[in-house]
């Protein structure tokens, strides 16, 4: 029914919200990239070794080891879910990866076969160990987040309760697994595996790179594809999402097991860094990824946030930490004042949205 | 009326819902014809709700037949409704604030373009669709505004625009004047007639009587679950009508 218009329509009740009363300027991601770009410059000043080569490859590893499993649990928060078990997703991750590495690589083993010095063990395949126990661990990570997925979606829990639950139940299995000891990587794939999680490419850490490239596609995928459109909708208003026809439960659940899925890559990745996966590993670490997610500007009541906000997020907490660190503050100020910062960057949110 | 002899686009005939020993509809008859503007009315429980959900595909009658523009259908969920040309405007708008308009026309539908193997939202297409259905509408609303900025009126307007996407023949519309002011029930009323003069009928579920009155062709009361009164506008009076609704007259 393509009518030909009377007339164009005319906005004369209508004002046009001008370009600084939308998008990024008018969001808590904004204001927060604001304060961040102040306080490096403060930091620029303050200490000498700020701007170093040395401390911003620091820094830019540093909150690459979060900023992967942000980028997931904020497209959680975006439908107005939450994801708890995070920390512990990213240590049995790490964990089931070094495991079916060392498992794979011992002598006997198809994959593998002895040297000619009858000690060493070589790949038989290079490369092919590294992927199967990198798909091992986030093999057990698309389950979990299913499982979380499940539960909320389908059966209808709440995303706090399952999640903590979820929590428990994965930082168990880890010390089930591993009999509290945690694991190493290991094998003749092992320095594949140091140069792909914690190596750098022409002075640049590869996390970061990961976390350019997955925080590029999420903008992408958020901003210009249906199921993004779909989770946002969902975060905005559950029950019109259900009534225009959006697979609100398959999207639940694809949420889910992206979040689940970016922390146990994050964990596999923070386990190169490390050396090893510890069964203690990451602990609590789901506090600061919500933490970064909330101060860069996801809302968690939903249908707000993006890859921005949960990288300025990370970033502002590292570079606080890292300038605590360099003015010789004790380190257990860090704690309070991220607090404090959660709380301001909330505060300052509410007060613009009060006065518009 | 004066296409009479048109095939009605809604007929029911018999239908009644029980759940479990409540009866909730017995026996109701009615036809809506294109481009009529049927008024809904009755008190609470009267059973409008559960009639206006048979429509739409939320419910499946325990009785009786549902006949769309001349063919019997059976609906088992709402897409089902939507897909032969039912649109229900929800009093709640359904809309998601933190969309824009042209997001919340879209949604669920919305329009893709192919680069290889991914499908990217057409933000273009939208947006220029979306602005042509709120000129029909004659809105004042852009489609690239948020939701949450919007007034009652605008959201009414995104949430009409959304069931003239599809081409719908059949609009219901639940208390659309409920909460707003006076001003943009004038708007509303508007959006009716463009409706109307578009040849899509319009079902309006509302409390207010001079609303009904205004934009309606005919008006059909409920009570206790049956169907008392279904008369032309002209031939009543908001006086006869609320008699009906509380129960002061039986029938008409």
């Amino acid at each position: 029914m393509a009518m030909p218009m009377e007339s164009p329509i005319s906005f004369t009740n209508v004002g046009k919200i001008r370009w600084w009363q939308r998008g990024i300027f008018a969001s808590q991601t904004g204001y927060v990239l604001l304060a961040l770009s102040v306080l490096l410059v403060i930091m620029h000043f303050a200490s000498p070794y700020f701007f170093t080569e040395g401390n911003m490859q620091n820094v830019a590893k540093n909150f690459s080891f979060i900023a992967i499993a942000t980028l997931g649990v904020t497209f959680v928060i975006i439908t107005g879910g939450i994801d708890l078990s995070v920390g512990s997703m990213m240590c049995f991750s790490a964990m089931i990866t070094s495991m079916v590495m060392t498992e794979l690589s011992a002598p006997g083993s198809p994959l593998v076969h002895m040297a000619a010095d009858g000690k060493t063990v070589l790949a038989n395949v290079p490369g092919l160990i590294l992927l199967i126990s990198i798909l091992a661990g986030l093999g057990v990570a698309l389950i979990a987040g299913l499982v979380n997925g499940f539960c909320i979606a389908v059966l209808g829990l709440s995303p706090f309760v399952t999640t903590l639950g979820m929590l428990s139940i994965v930082r168990g299995l880890g010390y089930v697994v591993s009999n509290g000891r945690g694991s190493f990587p290991g094998g003749p794939d092992a320095d594949y595996f140091y140069a792909l999680t914690s190596g750098d490419v022409l002075g640049v850490p590869v996390p970061f790179i990961y976390l350019v490239i997955l925080a590029l596609t999420m903008a992408v995928v958020l901003h210009h594809s249906a199921f993004g459109r779909h989770v946002f909708a969902l975060g905005g208003n559950e029950k019109a999402a259900e009534l225009t026809g959006i697979p609100v439960v398959r999207v639940k659940i694809e949420v889910y097991v992206i979040c689940a899925l970016a922390a146990g890559l994050q964990g596999i990745i923070i386990s190169g860094w490390l050396g090893s996966a510890p069964a203690n590993m990451a602990t609590s670490y789901e506090l600061n990824v919500i933490a970064a997610a909330v101060i860069g500007g996801a809302n968690l009541a939903g249908g707000i946030g993006g890859p921005l906000g949960a990288i300025v997020g990370c970033v502002l907490l590292e570079v606080i930490r890292n300038g605590l660190v360099l003015a010789q503050v004790s380190s257990y100020w860090q704690q309070t004042l991220v607090g404090v910062i959660i709380i301001l960057a909330v505060l300052v949110d509410r007060i613009r949205s009060r006065m518009t | 009326m004066t296409h009479a002899d048109a095939t009605p686009v809604l007929e029911l005939s018999g239908i009644g819902k029980e759940f479990g020993a409540i009866r909730a509809l017995h026996d109701v008859d009615l036809q809506v014809l294109p481009g009529e503007v049927v008024g809904l009315m009755g008190d609470n429980g009267a059973g409008k709700s559960t009639l206006v959900k048979i429509i739409a595909g939320n419910f499946r009658p325990s009785h009786g037949e549902i006949r769309f523009a001349g063919n019997a259908v059976h609906f088992n969920r709402p897409v089902d409704a939507r897909t032969v040309g039912i649109e229900v405007v929800y009093q709640d708008l359904a809309l998601s604030d933190n969309l824009t308009a042209a997001a919340n026309v879209f949604l669920g539908r919305e329009l893709k373009r192919k680069f290889g193997p991914i499908a990217l939202l057409d933000h273009k297409a939208m947006a220029a669709r979306a602005l042509e259905l709120f000129g029909e509408l004659r809105s004042e609303t852009r489609p690239d505004d948020l939701v949450k900025q919007m007034s009652g009126g605008q959201r009414q307007a995104v949430a009409i625009a959304r069931t003239r996407l599809s081409n719908a023949r059949l609009v219901m519309m639940d208390e659309p004047t409920a909460a707003i002011s006076v001003r943009q029930v004038e708007q509303v009323l508007g959006l009716i007639h463009r409706l109307k003069e578009q040849g899509v009928a319009v079902m309006l579920i509302s409390h207010r009587m001079p609303d009904v009155f205004a934009v309606c062709d005919r008006v059909i009361v409920m009570r206790r679950g049956e169907k008392r009164a279904d008369k032309p506008i002209h031939e009543t009076s908001p006086e006869e009508i609320t008699a009906l609704i509380t129960g002061a007259k039986e029938a008409a």
